[in-house]
């Protein structure tokens, strides 16, 4: 509306007869894409929380008892909803995962906006849009057809990484199956790669060019002008773009699902098998029954995802705001 | 304008040949509708003969939903009776035991199957509203890695040591020095309980640590065929079927082989009822197809076909 008014040819227009009318029918259609979008926003969300709360209310299930860590829903002295093992899982494996990917992301993204000739990003660029178009259920297969097995083969005994002086930085059981938290976390970390990525060289393409060549006058090297200049101006955009990965892998249920091995614990060693709020979701829906308390504790992990979704939503405001601000 | 309403009407076009091609269902039936009502009381009925045996044909279209276990079986009895009848359209959707029996309680389908007995996972006045139709019989079978070597049956109470976690080491059931790995259905699967219920008596199993949990009978089967001194249970069906067989180790449960036979005459005990539930008394094309299930195709041909037991009497 606004752009309208500045062009006087179009305000001309606006006064023949019939244009308005003309005008009407587009501008509906496109609120009605926007009203029937929000509504179903709100639906959804009205949704997942009236079932996410029913443990509470119909089920009587107290909120401290869903933090405990154990998970029994046919325990003899009557089902155990504790939460905790699904939550810190889900928490490590997608820290783990990003701790994985953001290195790998955010070179490669400094490298195609900062680095790369112009036939190296036509091959990287495009290679990065398959990337993202491989559906999860291949990720996973790729997963369990390969990484699993060779996890449990190369790596079964006790695994040490010793460092001289320090000693021991880290020791884990080997891997006696190959499913485990590193095999979900190495998974995520591939499948958020190309998201980072994009958002990031976003970022960095954001940066005025005048501080690159100004930086460059100054006789500083391309190092230093990364280092120094387009790292801390892109910063909030490269946390922005982890933010969403970090979204996108906690909620990725089926390719984690494949290769982590669904078990219940709580989280020890890197090389043991876990299970995520969203693969215990998939793998008790089926078999449980609408309104019974243990799939009305799947609703509420549910609601646990979405408000975790909500929230890198508002924390993605919070940056790119602060980004404006400054 | 013109060019618009013609893009438009492309557009129409293209919606109209994805939503048509997406809603065929299991038995292509011509321009089915996508409701699934019954439409019995008005339905046709017919005979038609068929390979064993008269069928009684009824037009319209219903929909089951239910347990992976018993999936293969309902779409094979599907097809048939689709050859033998026109006008009838059976959609079998899975979705495990639980939630055919919650849509079937619901009304949003006409058959829920279900390898446990409803009122194991519904409460009273729901399970009462249901009408159990025993169509076979099905076998589950304790299958391992080929590399456990030397271990070809388990008695019961190795079963529970095992499956408790007392066991921990194949060689402690004659088996050579390797780690026992429990792949695990989830607790809310039928196929679990069953398990509990008939060879651990009860027993809580072994969780955590290094156990696994698949939550269906092929994501289970990769997961055996692909650990090393992996254990786990999985349906006759799954077993028998040639691409898999080659891959496992299939074990005797106290001396007695899985099969069939041993189902049929009550010495291999892993084994129950296959259910299938209707919500109330059943009518129409649903009768005629429950009829159909226990008739002398299904119980003859198909469900031996498929690995399964027929009805004992």
């Amino acid at each position: 509306m606004a752009q309208m008014t500045t062009a006087t040819r179009l305000t001309g227009l606006r006064a023949a007869p019939g244009f308005r009318q003309r005008l009407d029918i587009p501008r509906r259609v496109v609120f009605l894409a926007a009203v029937s979008m929000v509504a179903i926003v709100v639906l959804l969300m009205g949704f997942i929380a009236w079932q996410g709360v029913q443990l509470f209310v119909k089920d009587g299930v107290g909120l401290g008892a869903i933090v405990s860590p154990t998970w029994n829903p046919l325990a003899d002295g009557g089902p155990e909803f504790g939460f905790l093992p699904f939550i810190t899982a889900t928490v490590c494996v997608t820290g783990v995962a990003l701790l994985i990917s953001t290195p790998l992301s955010v070179g490669l993204a400094l490298f195609l906006s900062e680095v790369a000739p112009n036939w190296a990003k036509a091959i990287v660029q495009p290679s990065l849009e398959i990337f993202v178009g491989i559906p999860s259920v291949v990720w996973g297969w790729l997963g369990l057809t390969v990484l699993v097995p060779f996890l449990a083969s190369s790596f079964g005994g006790q695994i040490v990484i010793s460092l001289p002086v320090v000693g021991t930085v880290f020791s884990a059981p080997g891997f006696l199956t190959g499913f485990s938290w590193l095999a979900g976390s190495l998974v995520l970390s591939i499948m958020v790669l190309p998201t980072i990525t994009s958002v990031s060289y976003d970022a960095f393409r954001a940066v005025p060019q005048e501080i690159r060549t100004g930086s460059l006058a100054l006789g500083t090297t391309r190092w230093q002008t990364i280092r120094h200049l387009l790292i801390p101006s892109a910063l909030s955009g490269v946390l922005t773009a982890v933010v969403l990965g970090m979204t996108r892998a906690a909620g990725e249920a089926l390719a984690v699902q494949m290769v982590i091995g669904n078990s219940p614990t709580m989280p020890a060693a890197i090389t043991q098998p876990l299970t995520t709020l969203t693969s215990q979701i998939t793998l008790d829906m089926g078999n449980t029954v609408f309104g019974e308390p243990w799939q009305d504790a799947l609703w509420t992990m549910s609601l646990l995802l979405l408000v975790i979704s909500i929230s890198s939503v508002v924390l993605v405001r919070v940056i790119n705001k602060r980004r404006m601000g400054s | 304008m013109i060019n618009g309403i013609r893009r438009l009407s492309v557009l129409a076009v293209a919606a109209t040949v994805v939503l048509s091609a997406c809603s065929s269902s299991a038995t292509a039936s011509p321009a089915a509708p996508a409701a699934t009502d019954t439409a019995a009381a008005s339905a046709m009925s017919t005979t038609a003969p068929s390979a064993g045996g008269t069928v009684n044909c009824v037009t319209g279209s219903i929909t089951t939903a239910g347990s992976t276990a018993l999936q293969p079986l309902i779409q094979d009895a599907a097809a048939a009776y689709d050859a033998a009848c026109s006008g009838a359209t059976i959609t079998v959707n899975g979705g495990g035991s639980g939630t055919g029996l919650s849509q079937v309680v619901a009304g949003s389908v006409q058959i829920g199957a279900s390898d446990v007995l409803a009122n194991t996972k519904l409460a009273t006045p729901d399970a009462d509203t249901l009408v159990d139709h025993v169509v076979c019989r099905q076998g589950w079978i304790v299958v391992t890695n080929p590399d456990v070597t030397g271990v070809t049956n388990l008695t019961t109470q190795q079963n529970i040591d095992i499956w408790t976690g007392t066991d921990t080491n194949w060689k402690q059931v004659g088996g050579p020095d390797m780690p026992i790995v429990l792949i695990f259905r989830p607790q809310s699967s039928g196929t679990r309980a069953t398990f509990k219920k008939l060879v651990l008596g009860g027993a809580t199993e072994a969780s955590g640590g290094q156990t696994l949990t698949e939550d269906s009978n092929g994501a289970v089967t990769t997961a055996v065929t692909k650990t090393n001194g992996a254990v786990s249970v999985i349906g006759f069906s799954y077993y028998n079927d040639p691409a898999n067989k080659p891959l496992l180790n299939g074990l005797q449960l106290d001396g007695v082989d899985a099969t069939i036979a041993n189902v049929g005459s009550g010495t291999y005990k892993l084994a129950a009822d296959g259910n299938l539930y209707t919500k109330g008394a059943a009518s129409g094309l649903t009768a005629a197809f429950l009829d159909f299930m226990m008739g002398p195709q299904v119980q003859g041909t198909i469900i031996p076909k498929d690995s399964y037991g027929p009805v004992v009497h």
